[in-house]
C-alpha cells in the first residue's frame, strides 16, 4: 500500500522523494458526483498550504481544491482536463491533479493516514 | 440554529434507492441517486424519469368566485381557464415583482395550485390575506413528476385518463387503483405528468412507476433539465425584484388582463410594457469548457459590463455549458457575443434563443 496522507479538505498526498503528488479522495469524488470540468494551477506557481489552486465542477456546482502543502507546482495532469471523469473513476491513481515540490516535506508526515482519514470521514455522516 | 429538515412522504424510498439527500427549501431532498445526475438527466431525455417534488406547496381555492378572486393577485386569465385545464401564472408584489410562479388548474369544483417550496409560506399568507377562507393548503399530499418521452407509455396502463390528456390538461382519476390528480405538465421540456397523491399512497404509486421503467431522478437533474428547457427557477432567474416584462414572461399577461390592468402590481407591469424593459432575460451558449454559474458578470465584446448570469449548467444534452441571465436591452439580440468573467478569466459566449433543447410537449 502506498503511504497516502490526507487533509480535512479531502485531498490526498503521496510523497515520493522530494515531490508530492496531490489529488482528491474517493469520498470527495463521490460527494461531488460526475465531474465535467477541471481547472489546474499553472506549473511554476508557488502555493501556500490551504490555498485554493484548482477547481472541479460537477453538473451541479463548482468546488475548490486546496494545496495541501506549501511549495511549487511542478507538474499538472493534463489527462483530467481532457477527461474529468478519470477523477471519478480512479481518484487516487490516473485521476491525480498536480505535483508539488513541498517547501517542507516533513509536513506530509503530520497529515492523517488512511485510518485517521477514514475515521474523520465517519464523523461527517 | 436552523429548524430540523422536513421529509417528504417518499423519504424512506429515497433512502432505499441510495439517494444522496441535501437540504432544500427546508426539506431533506434527493439531489441524486447512485446513477448520477448525468445518467438521470439522460434517462429523462431518452426514457422516463421520476422526481419527488412533494416539497412544493399544494393548495385549493374553493367557492363560485374562486377564479375572480385569484385574478386579483395574478395576471393570467383564470376566469377563462376551462375545467380540466391548467395554466402557468405569477403571483406579483405591489411593485410588479414576481413573488412566485405557480400552476393553477381548474378542477370544476375548485382551483388547485402548485407553488414553489421555498415560497409556500409567503404565497399562502398572501393568498389568504386577499382571498380569506376560500384558500387552503392541501395537507398530507405528495407530488410526483413522471417526465420523458416514455412517460405516456408508462402512464397508459395505470391511468388511461391521464395518458389521454392534452398538454396542460388535468384530471382526477385512479392511477394503478390509487386516487390522484394528474396534470400533463412538468419542468423538463419533455412530455410528462405531475401526479398529486395522498401522502399515504405516495410510496406504492412511486414504486409502481419505477417498476414500470421510470428511473429515479433528483433535484440535480431537475435543475439541468429545466435550464436546457429555458424554464425559470424562482429565486434565481425571477425574484420579487424582477418584472415579468424583463423576464420575458409578457406572454403570461392575458389579453383581457392587459385591457383591465386590475391585478396587484399591474401599474409597474404596464409601465414597463409601455416604456420597454431596461434589461432582458436571455439564454447564453458558452463557447468554452468552463461552466458559467449564477452571479457571474457578463461583459460586452468591448468589455462593458452588461449583466449577470442567474443560472448556468454544463448541458448534459448539448455537451457544452449553457446559461441564463439578464443583459441590458441593447445587448439582448440573439447572436450578440459576450464574455463571462470566470475566476478572473474571460470565457467567450453568445446570446442564443431558448429553449436550448427543443420542448417535446404532447400536442
Amino acid at each position: 500500500m502506498p503511504d497516502l496522507r490526507f487533509t480535512k479538505d479531502h485531498e490526498w498526498v503521496l510523497l515520493d522523494g522530494d515531490v508530492a503528488t496531490v489529488g482528491i479522495t474517493d469520498h470527495a469524488q463521490s460527494a461531488l458526483g460526475d465531474l465535467v470540468f477541471v481547472e489546474l494551477p499553472e506549473v511554476g506557481r508557488e502555493v501556500e498550504a490551504g490555498e485554493a489552486c484548482a477547481v472541479v465542477e460537477s453538473v451541479k456546482a463548482a468546488s475548490d481544491v486546496y494545496a495541501p502543502l506549501a511549495g511549487k507546482v511542478v507538474e499538472v495532469n493534463q489527462a483530467i482536463i481532457d477527461n474529468p471523469s478519470l477523477v471519478n473513476g480512479d481518484p487516487t491513481g490516473e485521476g491525480w491533479f498536480f505535483r508539488i515540490e513541498p517547501a517542507d516535506v516533513s509536513a506530509v508526515a503530520e497529515m492523517m493516514d488512511q485510518e485517521a482519514y477514514a475515521a474523520f470521514v465517519e464523523t461527517l455522516s | 440554529m436552523d429548524a430540523p429538515l422536513l421529509e417528504t412522504p417518499l423519504a424512506a424510498l429515497h433512502r432505499k434507492l441510495g439517494a444522496r439527500m441535501v437540504p432544500f427549501a427546508g426539506y431533506s431532498m434527493p439531489v441524486q441517486y447512485p446513477a448520477g445526475i448525468i445518467a438521470e438527466h439522460k434517462a429523462c431525455r431518452e426514457g422516463a424519469a421520476l422526481f419527488d417534488v412533494s416539497h412544493m406547496g399544494q393548495g385549493t381555492i374553493t367557492g363560485t368566485d374562486a377564479a375572480a378572486k385569484l385574478e386579483r393577485l395574478v395576471p393570467g386569465d383564470i376566469l377563462g381557464l376551462k375545467p380540466g385545464r391548467q395554466r402557468y401564472t405569477l403571483l406579483l408584489t405591489d411593485d410588479g415583482g414576481i413573488l412566485d410562479d405557480l400552476m393553477v388548474a381548474n378542477m370544476a369544483d375548485r382551483l388547485t395550485l402548485v407553488v414553489n417550496a421555498a415560497n409556500k409560506g409567503v404565497d399562502f399568507a398572501r393568498l389568504r390575506s386577499a382571498l380569506g377562507e376560500a384558500v387552503a393548503e392541501w395537507p398530507d399530499r405528495a407530488l410526483l413528476a413522471l417526465q420523458g418521452p416514455k412517460a405516456a407509455a408508462i402512464m397508459a396502463p395505470l391511468c388511461p385518463e391521464a395518458a389521454a390528456l392534452p398538454f396542460m390538461g388535468a384530471v382526477e382519476a385512479a392511477c394503478g387503483g390509487i386516487r390522484t390528480l394528474i396534470t400533463r405538465s412538468g419542468y423538463t421540456g419533455e412530455d410528462g405528468f405531475e401526479i398529486s397523491v395522498a401522502a399515504a399512497d405516495a410510496t406504492p404509486l412511486a414504486e409502481s412507476l419505477l417498476d414500470a421503467g421510470a428511473v429515479p431522478a433528483g433535484l440535480g437533474a431537475r435543475d439541468s433539465l429545466r435550464l436546457e428547457a429555458g424554464l425559470c427557477l424562482h429565486g434565481n432567474d425571477i425574484t420579487a425584484d424582477t418584472n415579468p416584462i424583463e423576464a420575458g414572461l409578457t406572454w403570461t399577461i392575458a389579453k383581457r388582463r392587459r385591457a383591465e390592468w386590475n391585478f396587484v402590481g399591474a401599474g409597474a407591469v404596464r409601465a414597463m410594457l409601455e416604456s420597454g424593459p431596461p434589461r432582458l432575460r436571455v439564454g447564453f451558449r458558452v463557447n468554452d469548457k468552463a461552466p458559467v454559474r449564477a452571479g457571474c458578470p457578463i461583459l460586452a465584446a468591448d468589455g462593458t459590463p452588461v449583466g449577470t448570469v442567474t443560472s448556468g449548467v454544463p448541458s448534459p444534452t448539448l455537451g457544452h455549458p449553457i446559461a441564463m441571465g439578464y443583459v441590458q436591452t441593447p445587448y439582448a439580440a440573439n447572436g450578440t457575443p459576450v464574455e463571462f468573467a470566470v475566476r478572473g478569466r474571460m470565457v467567450p459566449g453568445a446570446i442564443v434563443p431558448m429553449p436550448f433543447v427543443p420542448h417535446r410537449y404532447v400536442r
